[in-house]
């Protein structure tokens, strides 16, 4: 009779049976892991609240896209392709490795439903799979080496890289893949030899090519491999198990909650405090975060899950000109206070405030609430509202620079970061050549319209911005649109007070426009300005629905309401520049280019980084206040952007978007070459009118445009 | 240590277009938005910091009439400042300054400090009442203090002096200070923090509590009394460098030169 391959689990080792031995290894590596993962979920559990319960299917919608199905990483097309390649290789071995194990101290167990074809077809797909995921870690392995792309490079200031590390994790993982399909290999060499039937092994695949090597490799020592393989493979197996939470392979764990549990409204910023009502927040004692442990749990899983991969910064705008933020580091720094904090044995968080410690505060200040870094995380890690609990912090120890301290007070005693005088709010709607021809109302329930047209404090007061409300408040009134304005009884939409952690300020302005609002009686509301708009769509509660008004454009110019008439000069060349809070976080793309589009004539281009990769013009709101430190503005690389992209026309459609860039023409020294409008002036301008109109931004634009 | 601040409610000078009342005795006071004279917040965000280094407390004073008054006290007990104490009556009306140093310096005779701050001067004064304050005392002054040192019993004091050079001076406690803007960054005080001393109690002294004489201070006792407001007439227009750009940035660096600002 023909011996066959003793299996692990039949044989002994030092006297004890491979049976008790891989059950004790199989129990104490569960048992490791459990004990480590435990550790982890310290500083979860000591964390802020965070309200991640809700709407069940929608998150689970989110994970098949998400997660399972790795949405997000071909917008990096190398990498994202090779780890969907290993990510699906992964799933498919998840089984294999399972049933691998249990084979430890069970030798005849098979799992359910293995049997027969789809046993057969699964066999074939893993051993592919496990020759797909080698084979990836070999070119993930030469392309750190060689290639080494500058997206994971950790600059001086943020600590020392770790592409050692990479390269070890890399290699456990491709020793896993080869320890396997040994273990099959050699097994199939040793029953071929035997003349016994079979296990069918996938052509080309990786336990196929080493079954061949070893086809004339004596019986015991195939043995001898057959049961070294196994041995290694376990031990790898719980190895990395056990030391992917202390690096970045924790994300294999953590990526489906992490995805499961991400934050499903756009545009919007955490409450304060979860559970706690506005009427209840003066009680809470403390604002925001300033230690480790008032993160949400969810914020501290993001730090968690964050697999390292720098798209993230490569995106980010701040971190593009040079200013000291980089969105990777407020993830890496923070879950390297949390695993020195919150270390494996001994105690643990010791409340150390973040600020002048892992952070500073400029760091903080330098973001722009862009969400370029959140658009691109393939795990969907947040991070505008972690800036802005750190900014609540920090204003709530009264940390604020100077730059920002005037805007805040004005906006506190006279509703605008001016400190302009309240009735003046709507001078801009008295200027001469403009009134001659159209009347905008004052809502101050003398007169009434069904449409609120709110205007926000910059295009009320920005002498050149007033020029994007007089075309606004032109195409309205072409449009046939019943509308007014509040005048006077308007305060700041607060949308950047909120954003930078002011939020009793923002409350109270909130709550003025609120009534306002509603005392005017309108039934929706239009903007020109796309951070009110966001504020009024997501921070505010009970106010009519709310539009921009290039959505506006966009419908009225398809109704037929509105009519273009071609553009004068045909070899101007326009590029549409998303602003963060139109396009980004409100998905507001389609309509300003098709209102472009529909001016006869007009060449239109886009930027590389156009649409939900937009790059941020240099922030608006309290930005403008605030004085980065920084290499180059924001708004002068966009500008190069735009003229790489061979336009000489940048058409945007929010007023702190108009004053970055064309504050960046001119340092860009692209004065004369280059020129910005509003989407609303350009349409104004081209408006088909019963009687002509003087207009006043023909002279700002005339020397590109005319 | 035990610091007092003496503070004051003015026309916030940025936020205000400060016009001519039809009368032209006053400015038009309708629009206007008040806060705390900036110098004066300088005095007590550096009497916040003296304390939490040397330990103490810091009180903030102001003389004034109303509710008012009270919201600039509450604003700097955001900040920090252990007490606020408003010092109000019909009698300190139209105070000059003679009149606010005497009110003050009944307050002062009241409490046991170490040390008093103002700001260099009021917005809307003449930078007279710390002076008189320290006389009135016989306590030893400094004015236009730009940094501050604790040394034992004695202060460190320096002042900018023309040019941009510092003078160093030492100083005896208890002492009066006069607080120069720039000596440090001002904590920022929102609408939250005020909120949370909304409930702490402002005590409020009168002319008979500080035993003041009224007919020393307000109208009565006013020996500065303002005649006229008045916009100067314009002088000639700006000078206009001529030359090419070589020429007019020589021009403009001898110029600033020749007036201090470079050097």
């Amino acid at each position: 009779m023909v011996e066959g391959i003793q299996s692990p689990a039949q044989m002994t080792y030092w006297l004890i049976t491979g049976r008790d031995l891989f059950f004790v290894l199989n129990v104490l590596g569960v048992a490791c892991f459990f004990y480590i993962v435990s550790k982890r979920m310290t500083p979860l559990i000591r964390g802020e609240r965070d309200w991640r319960f809700d709407r069940p299917l929608v998150r689970l919608e989110r994970v098949l896209q998400f997660w399972l199905g790795q949405w997000k990483h071909p917008r990096y097309r190398t990498a994202g392709i090779m780890h969907i390649l290993f990510f699906a290789g992964f799933l498919i071995l998840a089984t294999q490795a399972f049933s691998l194990l249990i084979l430890g101290f069970s030798p005849n167990f098979t799992l359910p439903g293995s049997s027969g074809e789809i046993g057969h077809i699964y066999d074939i797909v893993k051993d592919y799979a496990a020759t797909v995921v080698f084979l990836c870690m070999v070119v993930a392995a030469v392309r750190r080496v060689v290639f080494k792309p500058a997206r994971y490079s950790v600059p001086a200031r943020y600590g020392k890289g770790h592409p050692v590390d990479a390269i070890f994790l890399l290699a456990l993982i491709a020793l896993l893949m080869a320890s396997e399909s040994l273990f099959e290999a050699s097994k199939a060499a040793f029953q071929t030899q035997q003349g016994q039937p079979v296990e069918f092994l996938a052509a080309l695949s990786l336990p196929w090519m080493l079954k061949n090597v070893l086809i004339s490799t004596p019986l015991p020592t195939l043995q001898t491999l057959h049961l070294g393989a196994y041995f290694v493979d376990v031990l790898t197996f719980y190895f990395l198990l056990c030391y992917r939470p202390f690096g970045i392979q924790f994300h294999v764990e953590t990526s489906l909650f992490n995805v499961y549990f991400a934050k499903l409204d756009r545009g919007t910023v955490k409450p304060v405090r979860w559970g706690v009502s506005d009427e209840h927040l003066d009680q809470v004692k403390s604002f925001g975060v300033k230690t480790f442990e008032d993160f949400t749990w969810k914020h501290m899983l993001d730090f968690y899950s964050c697999a390292d991969c720098g798209r993230c910064s490569d995106q980010c705008p701040a971190n593009a000109v040079g200013r000291p933020l980089s969105p990777r580091f407020i993830t890496i720094k923070a879950r390297d206070y949390s695993f020195q904090h919150y270390p494996m044995f001994g105690s643990s968080g010791n409340g150390t405030p973040l600020i002048g410690s892992i952070y500073s505060e400029d760091e903080i200040w330098s973001c722009t609430t862009c969400g370029a870094c959140e658009e691109e995380c393939p795990l969907l890690i947040q991070y505008i509202d972690k800036i802005v609990d750190l900014r609540r912090g920090m204003i709530d120890d009264g940390n604020v620079p100077q730059s920002l301290q005037k805007p805040l007070k004005a906006l506190e005693s006279r509703g605008n970061p001016y400190g302009k005088m309240e009735k003046k709010r709507a001078e801009w709607t008295k200027a001469k050549d403009f009134s001659q021809t159209c009347t905008v109302k004052t809502l101050d329930g003398k007169s009434n319209a069904d449409t609120l047209y709110f205007v926000d404090s910059i295009t009320s007061y920005d002498d050149r911005m007033q020029s994007i409300g007089r075309a606004t408040a032109r195409i309205l009134d072409s449009a046939g649109v019943n509308f007014g304005i509040l005048g006077a009884a308007e305060k700041d939409s607060g949308h950047d007070a909120r954003r930078f952690g002011e939020e009793t300020l923002f409350m109270a302005l909130r709550d003025h426009n609120v009534d306002a609002i509603k005392a005017s009686g309108v039934q929706r509301i239009v903007t020109s300005d796309p951070h009110a708009y966001n504020a009024l769509k997501h921070d505010y509660e009970d106010v009519p629905p709310v539009e921009h008004i290039s959505q506006v454009i966009c419908r009225e110019v398809k109704s037929g309401k509105l009519k273009l008439d071609p553009v004068e000069n045909m070899d101007n060349v326009y590029a549409y520049h998303d602003p963060c809070y139109l396009g980004r976080h409100n998905q507001v793309y389609d309509d300003p280019r098709d209102v472009l589009d529909a001016i006869p004539g007009l060449k239109r281009v886009e930027m590389d980084r156009c649409r939900d990769r937009s790059f941020c013009c240099g922030g608006g709101g309290l930005m403008l206040f605030y004085e980065p430190k920084e290499d180059e503005r924001m708004g002068v690389k966009r500008v190069k952007m735009a003229a790489e992209a061979g336009a000489n026309v940048i058409v945007t459609a929010c007023p702190f978007c108009m004053v970055n860039i064309e504050d960046a023409i001119k340092v860009a020294g692209l004065e004369g070459k280059m020129t910005a409008i509003d989407l609303a002036e350009l349409v104004d301008k081209q408006l088909v009118r019963p009687a002509p109109v003087k207009l006043e931004h023909d002279k700002l634009t005339s020397e590109v445009l005319a | 240590m035990e610091i007092l601040v003496c503070v004051r409610r003015v026309p916030d000078t940025s936020e205000n277009e400060i016009q001519l009342n039809p009368a032209g005795n006053d400015i038009e006071r309708d629009d206007l938005v008040y806060s705390i004279n900036e110098p004066d917040n300088y005095a007590v965000e550096e009497a916040l910091q003296m304390v939490a280094k040397a330990g103490g407390t810091v009180t903030v004073v102001t003389v004034g009439s109303d509710d008012d008054d009270e919201e600039v006290l509450r604003r700097e007990m955001a900040m920090g400042a252990n007490h606020g104490v408003l010092l109000s009556d019909e009698a300190f009306d139209g105070s000059d300054g003679k009149g606010i140093a005497i009110i003050l310096k009944a307050f002062v005779q009241k409490g046991k400090y170490d040390l008093i701050l103002t700001g260099v001067q009021a917005e809307d004064g003449g930078a007279q009442v710390g002076g008189m304050l320290a006389a009135m005392l016989d306590y030893p002054f400094a004015s236009l203090v730009n940094s501050i040192v604790v040394d034992g019993g004695k202060l460190k004091v320096s002042r900018e002096i023309e040019g941009g050079n510092k003078e160093m001076n030492e100083i005896d406690l208890p002492c009066v200070l006069s607080i120069q803007t720039g000596i440090n960054e001002p904590r920022y005080v929102g609408m939250r923090g005020i909120r949370q001393v909304a409930s702490v109690e402002v005590p409020t002294f009168g002319a008979s509590d500080l035993g003041v004489d009224a007919s020393a201070v307000g109208d009565a006792g006013a020996k500065v009394k303002r005649m006229d407001y008045f916009m100067p007439a314009l002088g000639k227009g700006a000078e206009m460098l001529q030359g090419d750009r070589a020429e007019v940035i020589a021009k403009l660096i001898e110029l600033m030169k020749a007036k201090g600002g470079l050097n």
